[in-house]
C-alpha cells in the first residue's frame, strides 16, 4: 500500500506551550486511521498541522511531496478537507451555501451541480432543507453537513476532528456508517481524531494512541482493542 | 414657521430620502468593512471625499459626467483594496483598537491629502441631473433627489444582487462570518477582506459623487455625512446590510422632518438630533434594528 500522508517527527507549540514533540505517523491510501488520547493529547493539534493552520518543525508529506510550505487555501486544492474541531460551518449561511462552499475550490457552480446529487444520496434530508440556517441545525444535523461540505470537493484524504462530540449516541453511529460507506464505496482515505475510543478501533484499520503530544502506541485497531493499556485506559474494561 | 400643507410634506419626504440614499451607501460602506475588519473604518468619509476629487479632476480634463463616474468607482476600489493591502493587513491581527486608531490616522492623512493637492477652497461639482422639479399631484419633486435616489439604490442593489448570487460574493460572505473554515475550505481570506475594502471604497464614492451637487467640494465635505451615516449604521444594526440601508433612509427622513417642523430642532440642531438617535439606540437596543446581539454562553 503506497502512503498518501507521512509525518516525521513534527512537533509543535502553542507560544510557550509545547503540544508535539516529534510525532510520526503514516496513513495508507484507502485507509482509515484513528487518532486516539486523552484531552490535550495533541489529536487535534496533529490534524492542524497537516492542514498547515499550526506552524510546525518536522516534515509532512502528502502524496510523496512535503506540503510544509504549503497555505492551508493551497491544502485544499491538493484534495485535503479538513472538518475542524467545532466542525467549521458558516452559521448565517444557508445549508446550500454551505455546500456550496465545499465547492469553492474545484470551481464552484460546475462541482456543486455533479457533486449535490451524490452527497444528497448520503443525506436525504439535506437536500430539502437547503434554505435553512446552519447554525438552526440540530448538533447531529450540524456534523453531517459539516461532513457533506468536505465531500462536496471530493476530497481524497478526509481530516475529520471529534465527529461524536456531544452527540447522541445513534447519530455518532450513523455519521461513522457514513464514513465507512465512503472508505469501500470511494476508496476515501480518512484519519479520524475521535474520544470514543471503542468506536473509532472499530471503524479503523490501524489507530495511534497520542500520550501528551508523542505517539505512544501504534499497531491495526484489531491488536489495539486487545492491548492491555489501551483497554484500561480508554475502551474501560 | 410656515404653515402645514400636505405638499411640503411630501417633499420633505422625498428630499429627506435622497440625502438618506447617501447615508445608506456610506452607511453601507461602514457595514461591509465592519463585517469584514470588525472595526469601523473612520477614514471611510474621507476616502469618499478624496474619490470625489479625482472624479472632479476627470471632468475638468474633458471626460463627461458617466465615464468619469465609472473610472472613479474602478479607481476607488482599486484605492480600497490596496489601503486594505498595504495599512490595515500588517494589523490585522492586533487588538480591535489597533486598527480603529490606524482608520484614524487615515482620517487625518487623507484629508491633509485631499487639501495639499486640491487646495482647500470650495469647488462646484456637476449633477448630471438637470436642475429642476416636476409637479406629482401638487407635490414639487426635485430630478436632483429623484437621481440621487436611484443611483444610490441602485448602487445598492448590484452589490445585493453580487453577493447573492455569485460565487464570490459566497466566498465573501463566507470569509467574513468565518475567516478559519474558509482558508480549510481554498478561499484566500486575505483576498476577500481586501475586495470588501474596495466594493466600500466605491460605495463611499458613490456618495461622495452624488452629495457633492449640493455640499459642494471641499476637503471637509463628508465629515458630517459620515456622522449621520454612522447613526444610520448603528440603527439598523452595524452588522446588517440590510439595516444601514433601512437606517440611513429613515435617519434621512426623520432628520429632515425633524428640522422643518420641530421648531426648536431647525437647520442647527440637524446634526445633534442624529447624535442623539445613535446614542438612544445605544443605549436601548445595541444590535440596532436588524442586527444580531451577541449572545456568549458563559
Amino acid at each position: 500500500m503506497s502512503e498518501l500522508l507521512e509525518l516525521d517527527n513534527v512537533a509543535a507549540r502553542y507560544g510557550p506551550i509545547s503540544a508535539l514533540h516529534g510525532v510520526s505517523l503514516h496513513v495508507g491510501e484507502g485507509e482509515i486511521v484513528a487518532l486516539l488520547g486523552a484531552n490535550g493529547a495533541g489529536k487535534t493539534t496533529t490534524l492542524r498541522a497537516v492542514s498547515r493552520t499550526v506552524r510546525t518543525s518536522g516534515d509532512i508529506r502528502y502524496e510523496g511531496k512535503s506540503i510544509v510550505r504549503r497555505a492551508p487555501d493551497a491544502l485544499a486544492k491538493l484534495g485535503i478537507a479538513h472538518v475542524p474541531e467545532g466542525r467549521g460551518l458558516f452559521a448565517e449561511l444557508s445549508v446550500w451555501e454551505n455546500l456550496r462552499m465545499g465547492a469553492y475550490v474545484r470551481g464552484e457552480r460546475r462541482t456543486i451541480k455533479q457533486e449535490a446529487p451524490r452527497v444528497f444520496g448520503y443525506f436525504p434530508w439535506l437536500e430539502r432543507r437547503g434554505h435553512q440556517q446552519a447554525g438552526t441545525l440540530s448538533g447531529g444535523e450540524q456534523q453531517m453537513l459539516a461532513l457533506a461540505r468536505a465531500l462536496v470537493s471530493r476530497p481524497r484524504l478526509l481530516l475529520l476532528d471529534e465527529p461524536s462530540l456531544g452527540l447522541a449516541p445513534t447519530v455518532v453511529q450513523e455519521l461513522f456508517a457514513v464514513v465507512r460507506r465512503l472508505n469501500e464505496e470511494e476508496g476515501l482515505t480518512v484519519l479520524v481524531v475521535e474520544q470514543n475510543a471503542n468506536l473509532a478501533l472499530e471503524s479503523s484499520a490501524r489507530a495511534y494512541v497520542l500520550e501528551v503530544g508523542n505517539v505512544a502506541i501504534e499497531g491495526s485497531s484489531e491488536e489495539l482493542r486487545r492491548h492491555e493499556g489501551v483497554r484500561r485506559s480508554y475502551l474501560g474494561y | 414657521m410656515l404653515a402645514f400643507t400636505w405638499p411640503e410634506f411630501f417633499q420633505q419626504i422625498t428630499s429627506g430620502l435622497a440625502s438618506g440614499a447617501i447615508y445608506a451607501s456610506l452607511a453601507l460602506a461602514l457595514v461591509l468593512i465592519y463585517r469584514a475588519t470588525d472595526v469601523i473604518n473612520f477614514a471611510q468619509g474621507e476616502m469618499a471625499t478624496f474619490t470625489t476629487y479625482i472624479a472632479w479632476m476627470l471632468m475638468q480634463h474633458g471626460l463627461p459626467y458617466w465615464p468619469a463616474f465609472v473610472l472613479t468607482l474602478v479607481i476607488a476600489f482599486a484605492g480600497g483594496f490596496a489601503i486594505e493591502r498595504v495599512v490595515i493587513r500588517p494589523v490585522e491581527n492586533r487588538p480591535e483598537i489597533v486598527i480603529v486608531i490606524v482608520t484614524i490616522g487615515m482620517l487625518i492623512a487623507i484629508n491633509g491629502l485631499t487639501g495639499w493637492i486640491w487646495g482647500s477652497e470650495v469647488k462646484a461639482f456637476d449633477s448630471p441631473f438637470p436642475n429642476r422639479t416636476v409637479d406629482v399631484a401638487g407635490v414639487a419633486i426635485s430630478l436632483q433627489d429623484v437621481g440621487t435616489f436611484c443611483v444610490c439604490l441602485a448602487t445598492v442593489l448590484v452589490l445585493w444582487l453580487f453577493f447573492r448570487f455569485t460565487t464570490l460574493g459566497l466566498a465573501m460572505r463566507a470569509a467574513a462570518v468565518n475567516p478559519g473554515a474558509s482558508r480549510l475550505l481554498g478561499v484566500r481570506v486575505g483576498w476577500m477582506l481586501a475586495i470588501g475594502w474596495g466594493l466600500a471604497a466605491a460605495l463611499g464614492a458613490v456618495a461622495g459623487m452624488m452629495a457633492a451637487p449640493t455640499t459642494f467640494l471641499d476637503p471637509n465635505m463628508m465629515l458630517v455625512i459620515l456622522i449621520y451615516a454612522f447613526a444610520a449604521a448603528v440603527l439598523g444594526g452595524i452588522d446588517s446590510p440590510v439595516g444601514a440601508v433601512v437606517g440611513g433612509l429613515t435617519l434621512g427622513v426623520l432628520v429632515n422632518l425633524l428640522g422643518r417642523y420641530v421648531a426648536f430642532v431647525g437647520e442647527e440642531l440637524r446634526l445633534p438630533t442624529a447624535l442623539a438617535i445613535l446614542l438612544t439606540v445605544l443605549v436601548i437596543r445595541p444590535q440596532g434594528l436588524f442586527g444580531h446581539a451577541v449572545v456568549r454562553r458563559v
